[in-house]
This record gives structure tokens, sequence and C-alpha cells, in this order.
């Protein structure tokens, strides 16, 4: 049984490529049964993102599976072979053990070290296991991937800083505050980074957020979506000691805070820490304001400073997991070739066996005034005679068989054993 | 409370103290890998390490307090012994509670130099304070004194700690450290715990000392250099508590505070023993 993984990501096609290819992912029972009725494919996942569309099963004929494939993708979207051939890869055996890997411990990530994948590809086994698509061999790997991915996300800092603006900026609030949840953000302006920011400063469960710009509508606008409060413009001086966190991205050309309004708010909040983001060009915020003590101020160079440089480390890190990946996989490999190992020799004992079992009772059958006790002595002959013969081929299936499978096939071939009936 | 073993156990509390003293390096050296490298089996190991090494500690200064005349506290390495004691107890009981290994990387190095001193000056014939001063208030104004000191130890290690946060985030160079040291809130709070705890221990442990001092010399205050200097800190923190209750001393200035009434502390300690003869120092107990 061979492990093959095929389809496109982002390294080899194009968005729109990708959005023609993709499956409904809260909905892959259709593709789901259709592919697992193609004649030489045993069990199927289908993993389908923003970013992958990729087919995990077992098959005997890899080649023949990949055709099959090949047809059904392009069938299924009622696209041509020609169109989306050159966007595909395949992936057998150990590559295809280690490209699985690879991508639930997010290596394989636009982003490396992004944990939503791993959701994904959660989400598109459990589709797999409730359309009963996935057999013991898929439903063992896609454990190990799993385990593998928690592995990586332990064993490398790979996923342990951030690589967006928005992130580098959440984790360093979270650095100073530990907790969001009870803190108070200002947004002055409404800019495009200063609403990513805040959406993403919202989804950590920062709960009161204020929101001023000098016009009032677009504020309103952006209170609604986040369920924030409206501050006047001219308010914002007098509330300004109480907040936590302030957010700077308006377009006025000078200073809007300046070092005395900090140092007094500061005072008034009795040294309590100030987190402050400017991401406006010209600068809001005078940035002086970093001399005082317990403020913490940060313009967008500092934050894309920030992101370089973890970006730098996950790459470090990622040699490392691709070390633990390499070693699963053999792991793994290992494993996938003994499972071969033991049904080729149980099929080939039971045939030679129920060959002797025919002969002999043809021979008894056509002998008359055989005893009982000869009967035996035959029996034991041709059993002595079976097990003998058996002996060499079963010892090389043993040593041989687990390192490479040729010997598995080879043997099959040579003795006709019939694959689909130990599946 | 005094019992007589036989002489061998002598030697099985050597051997003790000994394998003590390699677990903690152990223990010691493991948490400081954990500061590279972050991976939650080496903390778990590090702090399991440390707490075998604590229950070995904990035999050793249960034999002596059976087998010893008075709670063994009376010289400069049993001192070190029990202060060292003390800092891992605090430690794992905090690490039980908070769940902040990393607080072990600091602080169990502290523990283990203290022990590592006291193993240079094993002795185990010390030194036997005269029977007047042999009371309960030994072992309360000595137990109460050394809690306050290592929780004043523990906010030592705090504010080093919050240092070098606040320095990477203030001036924007993150390190990997950025990730492994908790947040600032995390680490201004708990130096705010452990100065309320060893404030609250050293002012009940100079309290209970009076009182002793009254029963056995006769005044409960006599400027003895120890006594100064324990005031001297004792100020310090609690200018500090000020500070902070009133108008907000915390963050930086807190730390560099505590860093400092730490150094006092140890002087109070081990300076004032070794510098200035007085009371308190051990050999001047049989000459008051």
């Amino acid at each position: 049984m061979n492990i093959i993984v095929g389809g496109l990501s982002h390294k080899t096609a194009s968005i729109d490529i990708r959005e023609k290819l993709s499956f409904f992912s809260h909905n892959l029972n259709t593709p789901l049964q259709e592919i697992v009725n193609l004649p030489s494919l045993y069990e199927a996942i289908i993993l389908s993102t923003c970013n992958r569309v990729e087919i995990i099963c077992t098959a005997v004929d890899s080649e023949k599976v990949i055709r099959e494939i090949k047809i059904f993708l392009a069938d299924f979207h009622k696209l041509t072979l020609e169109e989306i051939t050159p966007h595909l890869y395949f992936y057998t055996g150990q590559d295809a053990i280690r490209h699985v890997f690879r991508v639930a411990s997010s290596l394989d990530s636009m982003i490396v070290g992004e944990p939503q994948i791993l959701g994904q590809l959660k989400d598109a086994y459990r589709s797999a296991v409730e359309n009963k698509t996935t057999g013991s061999i898929l439903n063992r790997f896609l454990y190990k991937a799993f385990s593998v991915a928690k592995r990586v996300r332990t064993e490398t800092g790979i996923a342990s800083s951030a690589v967006s603006i928005s992130f580098a900026a959440v984790e360093l609030a979270r650095k100073i505050f530990d907790n969001l949840d009870d803190k108070k953000i200002l947004l002055i302006g409404a800019g495009e980074m200063a609403e990513l920011l805040t959406r993403h400063l919202v989804s950590r469960m920062v709960k009161e957020l204020f929101i001023t710009n000098r016009t009032l509508e677009h504020a309103l606008l952006l209170a609604n979506e986040f369920s924030g409060k409206v501050l006047k413009f001219d308010e914002l001086f007098d509330n300004l000691a109480q907040m936590d966190i302030i957010i700077s991205s308006t377009d006025a050309p000078d200073l809007i805070i300046t070092y005395e309004k900090i140092a007094k708010a500061l005072r008034v909040r009795k040294n309590k820490p100030i987190f402050l983001i400017d991401i406006a060009v010209p600068r809001n915020i005078d940035p002086r304001i970093n001399d005082l003590p317990n403020v913490y101020l940060y313009n967008i160079d500092d934050l894309d400073g920030i992101v370089e440089k973890n970006r730098r480390v996950r790459e470090k890190e990622a040699k490392q997991a691709e070390g633990i990946v390499e070693e699963e996989q053999l792991r793994f490999y290992f494993w996938l070739q003994q499972q071969e190992v033991t049904p080729t020799i149980i099929t080939l004992k039971e045939k030679i066996e129920s060959i002797r079992l025919k002969e002999i009772e043809k021979t008894f059958s056509h002998w008359e005034g055989l005893r009982e006790e000869d009967k035996e002595k035959i029996n034991a002959l041709t059993h002595a005679i079976v097990n003998k013969v058996l002996h060499d081929p079963i010892n090389f299936l043993k040593t041989k068989g687990e390192k490479n499978r040729f010997p598995i096939e080879e043997i099959k071939k040579i003795f006709n054993l019939n694959d689909k009936e130990d599946v | 409370m005094q019992i007589t073993v036989p002489l061998y156990f002598k030697q099985i509390e050597l051997y003790i103290f000994y394998l003590t003293l390699v677990i903690y390096c152990i223990g010691t050296i493991n948490f400081l890998i954990y500061l590279i490298k972050p991976r939650p089996l080496i903390s778990f190991l590090s702090f399991y390490i440390t707490v075998i090494g604590f229950v070995f500690h904990s035999i050793i200064f249960l034999f002596r307090y059976f087998t010893n005349a008075c709670f063994p506290v009376t010289d400069l390495h049993q001192s070190l012994f029990f202060f060292a004691w003390c800092i891992i107890g605090v430690f794992i009981i905090f690490n039980i509670k908070h769940k902040i290994p990393v607080l072990g990387s600091f602080v169990t190095p502290l523990a283990t130099v203290f022990f590592i001193s006291s193993a240079t000056l094993f002795t185990q014939n010390p030194v036997q304070i005269p029977p007047p001063l042999r009371s309960i208030w030994l072992p309360i104004h000595t137990t109460l004194a050394f809690l306050g000191e290592a929780f004043f130890g523990f906010a030592f290690c705090g504010g080093i700690m919050y240092l070098i946060q606040e320095n990477q985030i203030k001036n924007k160079k993150w390190s990997q450290f950025l990730h492994r040291l908790p947040s600032l809130q995390t680490l201004d709070d708990l130096n705010y715990l452990c100065l309320s705890f060893g404030f609250l221990f050293l002012t009940l442990g100079i309290i209970t000392g009076s009182i002793w001092a009254e029963f056995a010399w006769g005044s409960y205050w006599s400027w003895d250099p120890k006594e100064t200097w324990s005031l001297v800190a004792w100020l310090i923190y609690a200018a500090l508590l000020h500070g902070r209750l009133t108008i907000g001393w915390r963050g930086r200035r807190a730390a560099f505070f505590l860093i400092i009434g730490f150094a006092v502390v140890l002087f109070t300690f081990l300076g004032v023993n070794l510098l200035l003869p007085g009371l308190h120092s051990y050999d001047s107990f049989t000459s008051p």
C-alpha cells in the first residue's frame, strides 16, 4: 500500500487557479464520496484551504491513482486536464509522508509557522472520517501528522514569534500588560493599518475600545463594527489618563500627543504603563515620550523591525523542525513497510496451505484402504515440506521487506498473490 | 528535644548533604538550559530535580533539628543552609501556584550559591549558644527573618528580570529572551507580592528579635550592627512600599529599589557577621 499526496498550493498556482480548484471546505461530502469511488483508490482525505488543495490517499498502484485524481479534479471543477496539470504536484512514498508532515507542522505554509493549517487539516480529516473514506493507514497517518505538528510546535520556536505587524503589536501589548481583557484602547484617526491592528486587539479579548476622529462619521462607523465608544476629538485629552493602549494614525501634519500630555496622564494614573503605537506618517506622537518611565512608544518602523527579526528566527527554527519531520517520516515509513510485510506473509502461507490441503484431499479420496495413522504421517510429511520450502522466502520478506518494498512486490508476483483480498 | 544518634548517622548526613548539593547544581544547570531552550520538558525536569533536592535538604534539616541542642541556625554554615532552604521552599510553592518556571532560572542559581557557600563552611560541630539564649524565640525569630529575606531574594530576582525585560521593550532590542520572560505586568505584580510578604516577615522578625533580646539580654534594642542594618533594610523596603501605594512607584524604579534592598539584606546577613563584631556574630554568642 502506498501513500500518495497530490494537489496544488500557493507555491505552484496563483490565486485564480487555486480558487477554481478549491472545494467548499464546509461540505466535502460530495467530492469525498466521488473520490473514494475511483477504482484504484482505497482511502482519501481532501484538504482545501485558501492556500492549497490537496488529496491525501492510499493506493497500490500510484501511477494509476495519480491519473485518476487528475481526471477527477478536472471533471469535478469542469476544467480540462491541460489547464490544471502544470499546477499540480504529486508525491508518493516517503516524499508523500514528508510533505504531509511538513504541511501539518506549517513548514510549507505561506507564512511559516502560522497555526491555522493544523486546524484546517484536522477539519479535513474529520470530514473524511464522517464520510468513512479513511481506513487504518490514513487514520494512523493523520494522527501521526498531528503529533508531529505538536512536537514541532513544542520543541522548536517556530510559532513563538509574530511575523505580521498587527501580531507583533498584540504580542508587545501582552508582554507589557499580560492580560488585555481589562485594558482600554484608544484609536485616534482611522487608517487602514489602524483598523487592522484594532481588529487584532479586539479579537484578543480587549473589551473597552474608544475611537476618536476629526470627522465623527468615520469614527461612528468603526465604533459600530467593533462595538466601541466614540470620543469627541476635543474630549480626547480629558480621557487620556485612563487609556492603556493608544493607537494613532491620523494624517495630521503635526504632533497630536505631546510629551507634556503623556507626562501629565502618567501622574494621574500613578505610573501605570502606557503603550503607544504611532503608525502615522508624519508621526502623531512625540518620540521623546519613550523616555518617560513606564511609557512604551513604538512606531511603524519599530514594529517592522520586530517582524523582520522574528522572520529570521523562524527560518532558523524551521531547519530544526525539518529535522524532526525527517525523523518522524522515517519512523512512519518503517511502520508502513511492516504493515505491508505481515499481510503478505499471511497470504503466502494461506495460499500454500490451501494447495496442500486440496492435494491431500485429492490423494486420500483415490487411495483406498489407507489407515488413519498413515494419513497422519502423510499429513505431517506434506506439512514439513511446505514449511521448509516457505522458510526462506518468509525470512527474506521479514529481513529485506522492512527496508524496501521491492521484494514484497516480487514475492507477490512470483506466487501470484492477489492484493485486493488482504485489504 | 535532643536525640542522641549513633555516630555513623553523621556520616550519612554528610553524604546526603553533598548529594543535595549535586542535585541542586543539576537543577540549576537545567534551569539555565531552559532559559536558552524553553521546552516544557526541560522546565518539568528542572523543577522536579529541584523538588527532589529540596526533599533531601529538608531531611538534613529535620535531622539537625532533632539532634542539635538548639534550632540549627547558630552558625554561618547552618544559616546559609537554612536560607537556601527558605528560598527553594518559597520558589516551589510559588511555582506550583503560579506556574512561572522561568523564575527558577533566576532563583535556583541564587539558592545554589548560598548552598555552595554553606558547603564551604561545612561543620558538624556547630557553635552551641549558651542555654539562656535557648528559647522558643530562637526558631521563631530566625524563621521569620529568613523567610523575609527569602522573599526579598525572590523580589531581587524579579527585579533583575523586570530590568532585562523592560530594557528590551523600551529600547526595542528584541532578543529571544523576550518570549521567555513573563510580561512586565506579571513581574511587577510578583515584585509587589514578594515585597509585601518580605516586608511583613521582616517586620515580624525584627519585633520577635527585640522581644527575645529583652528576655535574653535585658534590652529591646541595643544598636548592635545587625539590628542597625536590619533597620536600614526595613526603611528601604518601607519607603518603596509607601511610594508604591501613594504615588505609584512601580516598574523600573521599584526594581532598582528591590535590588539595592536585597544588597542591604545580604550585608545585614553576611557582611555584619563577617566584618562587624557584635551580639549577632556567631562566635560572640559565648560572650554577649
